[in-house]
Parts: structure tokens; sequence; C-alpha cells
């Protein structure tokens, strides 16, 4: 190879940056010339991306396509049409599904998304010790999720000795039932997945916050804007493409939502908090005999194209604002 | 809206008097700290940070480290007492060696050992190829990686599962650690991360290096992976933190419970076993990711802005 290598340089002595296609008076079509270049070693260099992408990564995107219109057991294919699409439609929990999907991405919205900013903006303005509360906040986001939800299932543990309610119980609160009542089990589970995820938020609203021009505060203060204003007219404005961004990663991300509702209640009580991919996993895994995995995909597809279509709409909407 | 607009003497005067440079500020000007509201504000900003921080962040991990020792009688009666009856180191013996915990948590670093050597290697010869060989089809190739960026996971679960089950080609990788290794070093952010810290490498080193008859191999393992530690550093960071958090997936691929990490045992270990051998596993489990953050803080905390940056 070295040798190679050496041949090649010493022919071209004055080409300067041979990554670049060579000169077409020099290029040699063919396969002895293409290896020459170095392109063999190149390809040999892309093997590994390429290996793991077109196997676990293009092949099955394109795979799920197909095969939401197959009925299989993993043996056998068959053509259904939309069977399989009618079949996830007009199942009675689907209905269920979206709307619970739906009401965890709302709460997580309302009371998730606006603390890692506050926090990221007191953080960043108490100067002292920030590098000590960024990495208190982030320690929950470093604890497996499987582990916080056990560890807080068992926090939300219904008896009066159980941990939150003992809480509860020191400012005057009775004890909750939390996950074991349809109403409060949802809210729970947003309770959990915002402390588990703050952290992360937190420390990029923080990087963010350090890239704002320091001459837009000064200017401000010139034109008589105090604290509020500040932050009002200038850093948040400042921060309008951060946010957009971290808005929409949330919605993606609640929109998959699993783990919680899985582990915390599966999916109960009384269905009140099966979601959309709980949904999926039910078809294609819950039954050890073998899924419907037909139905499963027919769903990821939807779920998938219409997030799509709302990252879109999205973006076109926000464009206007981002740019100004 | 920039310096300009500022009377450049007035800005001078400020800083002189300061002594601290204007770079340095946020919403709050110097001026501002004086303040008495403020100054009080900030204090109780310290005081809620603190207090709030320490509750929520450490509180919890602290509860854990505690029951986790604790009888089971006293985490369930007296939940925030601190030992009633005496610390019962046994949990931990008892998670170890008759729940197994032991052997998963074995599991958990092999998996997590072979996920960060293919998806290091995966990472930066993608990357290599995609910033400093630049061969015609450099282009193509990171459009198609950055497209699966935008599709969501949950498309993947269904057939990315059957071509592991069933490959079309070889053995199933069922139970078989390449099952989870492969397809989880299908990253394309790890990928374009690698890729933009090559892309501010300088140029005229390779080129140097070019010339002093340096092939592509030579280049990379001599000139710019030594370069690369600090990113090298961050992304390994994530494929392993990555890897101790995954739960899906490797419960679908390894049914098995020989060959299950420790996370993907814990919810079976919690339904069969008593709670304070339980709140042990759930502390063992939780002591690999919480030493590598209080070890490599700062990669962590660069790392998640990073993240931030790349999403932005």
């Amino acid at each position: 190879m070295t040798a190679l290598d050496q041949r090649r340089s010493v022919e071209q002595p004055a080409r300067p940056r041979p990554a670049v296609a060579p000169s077409p008076r020099r290029r040699d079509r063919s396969i002895r010339g293409w290896v020459r270049r170095g392109g063999l070693v190149t390809l040999l260099f892309a093997a590994p991306m390429l290996f793991v992408f077109t196997v676990y990564s293009w092949w099955p995107i394109l795979q799920s396509l197909w095969m939401s219109f197959q009925k299989t057991n993993l043996l056998t294919y068959q053509f259904v049409g939309l069977d399989n699409f009618v079949n996830v439609l007009s199942d009675p929990v689907l209905g269920r599904a979206v709307v619970n999907t739906l009401y965890f991405a709302l709460l997580a919205l309302i009371f998730g998304f606006p603390l890692p900013i506050f926090m990221a903006v007191l953080m960043s303005e108490v100067k002292r010790m920030k590098g000590f509360y960024s990495a208190l906040a982030y320690l929950p986001v470093v604890v497996p999720p499987v582990v916080s939800v056990l560890l807080w299932k068992f926090f939300y543990s219904a008896s009066p000795s159980g941990v939150f309610n003992t809480i509860l119980g020191w400012v005057g609160i009775p004890p909750q039932p939390w996950i074991q009542d349809a109403v409060q089990a949802m809210p729970s589970l947003v309770l959990e997945a915002t402390w588990a995820a703050a952290g992360g938020s937190i420390i990029i609203y923080l990087a963010a916050l350090l890239s704002v021009p320091p001459e837009l505060y000064d200017a401000a203060e010139v034109d008589g804007a105090g604290i509020w204003h500040k932050i009002w007219h200038v850093t948040l404005p400042q921060l309008r493409g951060v946010i957009f961004i971290m808005l929409i990663l949330q919605v993606i991300a609640t929109a998959q939502i699993f783990l919680e509702p899985f582990l915390f209640t599966g999916g109960g009580p009384n269905n009140s908090t099966v979601t959309v991919l709980l949904l999926i996993y039910r078809y294609a895994f819950e039954n050890s005999l073998g899924g419907k995995y037909g139905e499963a995909t027919a769903l990821s597809v939807m779920l998938a194209l219409f997030l799509a279509a709302a990252s879109f709409l999205y973006f076109k909407a926000t464009q206007k604002w981002s740019t100004d | 809206m920039s310096t300009t607009l500022k009377p450049p003497r007035l800005r001078r005067r400020r800083a002189e008097e300061n002594r601290e440079p204007d770079a340095d500020r946020g919403i709050l000007s110097l001026h501002d700290r004086r303040r008495r509201p403020v100054r009080i504000g900030q204090l109780a900003s310290h005081a809620f940070l603190m207090v709030g921080l320490l509750a929520v962040g450490l509180g919890p991990l602290l509860w854990l480290a505690k029951s986790a020792v604790s009888t089971t009688q006293d985490t369930i009666q007296q939940p925030f007492a601190l030992w009633p009856s005496g610390i019962d180191w046994g949990n931990l013996e008892q998670a170890w060696v008759e729940v197994e915990v032991g052997l998963y948590f074995f599991n958990t670093i092999a998996m997590a050992a072979g996920q960060w050597v293919i998806g290091l290697i995966v990472a930066t010869t993608g990357a290599y190829v995609l910033s400093i060989l630049k061969p015609v089809y450099a282009k193509a190739i990171e459009m198609a990686v950055l497209a699966t960026l935008f599709v969501p996971s949950v498309v993947l679960l269904v057939p990315l599962f059957i071509t592991v089950a069933r490959p079309a080609f070889g053995p199933s990788l069922l139970n078989n650690f390449l099952g989870v290794w492969l397809p989880t070093a299908a990253n394309a952010f790890n990928i374009i991360v690698v890729k933009r810290f090559f892309d501010s490498l300088p140029q005229e080193v390779f080129e140097a290096a070019r010339t002093d008859g340096a092939g592509p191999f030579r280049l990379f393992v001599s000139i710019v992976l030594p370069m690369s530690k600090p990113i090298v550093g961050v992304v390994s960071v994530f494929i392993i933190i990555a890897s101790l958090k995954d739960y899906l997936w490797p419960k679908l691929v390894l049914p098995d419970p020989a060959v299950q990490p420790l996370g993907v045992r814990l919810p079976n270990i919690q339904s069969q076993t008593e709670l304070d051998v339980t709140l042990a596993a759930l502390a063992i489990s939780t002591i690999i990711p919480v030493i590598m953050f209080l070890l490599f803080q700062r990669v962590f905390l660069r790392g998640a802005g990073l993240g931030g940056a790349v999403k932005g």
C-alpha cells in the first residue's frame, strides 16, 4: 500500500489535493486507474459506514414501506393491500392511544418545555457555581431510564407512607393515588419524563445563552431597558432559533413515548396511558406466538408520515420568524 | 444593533471602572448587580438553585443509595428515616449473587464495550471518507446518512427487528450482541459530529503528510486520529451512555436472560424479588453511568451542548 502511494506521489508531485477529483488529463477511467488513485482504499474506509447504514438503516426504512402492505409470519409474505391500515384504523384502542399521546405531548409542552429555559437563564445569571449547578441538573439524564422509571414507580406508591405521599404529608396534602388512578397516571408519567430529560435541555440552552452578543444588552440598557425588558426583548428573541428546534424535537420525541407507559403502567389503568408506540409494540411483540408485523409497520409508517408532515408545516410556519 | 451604536468612550470608561471584560456579561449588567433588589434576587436564586437542584438532581440518587442498604420494612414504612433498624449490607451481596446481577452487569459491560468499538470505527472511518478523502460519491452518501436523522426511529423498529432476527444472509442475530452492536453503529449523529470536527482540522497538515508520501491509511492512523482525541472522547461518551441507557432494542434482540444486560433485566428483577434487593440492583446499575459522569463531567456537558449545536 505504502509503496503504491509513494509511487503515486512521485508521479504526481505537483498535485496539491489528491482527494479532489484529479484533472481530466490524468484521469484514467479503467479500474486499475481508479485503484491506483486510492479509490479502493477509500471504499475500504467507507465500507463499515456503508454496511451498517445499508443493512440496518436504509434497507429497513424502505422495507417498512413495503411491509406495511404485507401479511407475514416472517417466513412467508403475502400482499394484502391496505388491509393493515384498515385494521389499525378500525382498532378501538387506536383513538385512545392517539388521544393519550397528544395529551402526554401537551402536558410535556406545558410543564416540561418552559422549565429548562427558565432554569438556564437563572443559572447563567448567578455566575458563580454554574458548573456545579449544571452538573446537578444533568445528573438525572445520566441515570438509565429504566432505573429512573422503576425508582419513580416506587416513589409513586399510593400508600400514605409512599415517598411522594410522605413529602405531601409534610405540607398537609392527603395521599394521592398517582399512577394507579386513570386521571393522575398521565401527569405522573410526564413529571418523571420531565425530571429525566430537563437537564439535557438546560445544558443546550446554557450554551445558546453564551452566544447572545453582550453588545445587545449594552444597547438595550442605553435605551433604558430594565431586567425584564432585556429578557423579553433580547434574550428570548436571541434564543428563538434554539427554542423552535427544541420544541419540534420534543414533540417528535414525545410522540414516540414508550418506556414510561410501558414500565410504569403497561398502558393502564383502563388504557389511560396507552400510547401509539405502546400500541405498535403490542401489535408486533406482545404475542409470543408471532406478531402482527404488518399492522405494527402500518401504524409506524402513519406515525412517521404524520411527524414528517407536522415538522414540515412547523418549519414553514416558523421560517418567517426565525430568519427575521 | 451592534457595538457601534454605543459611544465608545462610555464603554471604555465602564470597562476601566469595573475591570471586568464586557464580553462576559449576561442579562444583568454590573450596574444591575450592584442594586439591592437584584442582589437579594441573586441570593434568592442561589438558594433556590442550590436547594432545588440538590433535592431534585441528587436527592433521588442519594435516596436510592440509602435504600439499597436498608431493610424492606424500613424503606416502606419510613422512607426518609436513616436506617432505623441498621444498615443492611446483605442486600448488595444478595442482589449480586442470588439475583445474578453480577452476570447481567458483565453483560452490560460487554454490550457497551462492543458498541463503543464498532460505533467508533464506523463514525471515524465514515467521517474520514466524507470529510477528508472525499470521493465523488461522498456528497451522495452524506445526504443519505443525514436523511436518516429525519426518519423517526419508530419506523425502523419492526423492519429492523426482522432484519436482525431473520437476516437475508447469515445466521439470526437474536441473542447475539452483534444484533445490538451493528444496528446502533448506524448512527448518523455521531458521524456528523466527527465529520464537523474533521472539517475544522487544518487542511495543510493533510497536504503536507500526503506530499511526504503518507497514504490514506497512514494519514488516518498517524495524523487524523491523534489530532481527534477530543471528539473521539465526546463520541465515546455518547456511545457508551447510549448503550447503558438503551432498553427497548436490547430487550427485543436479546430475549435470553443469560445474555441480557442489567437494564433490560431490571423490570423482571423488580417483579420477582424483594424490594430491598431490587433497590440494591437499581443502585448497582446506576453506578457506572454516574461514576463516568463524575469522571468526565466536562466531556458530558460539552457533548450535550454540542448536541444542541448540531440539532440547531
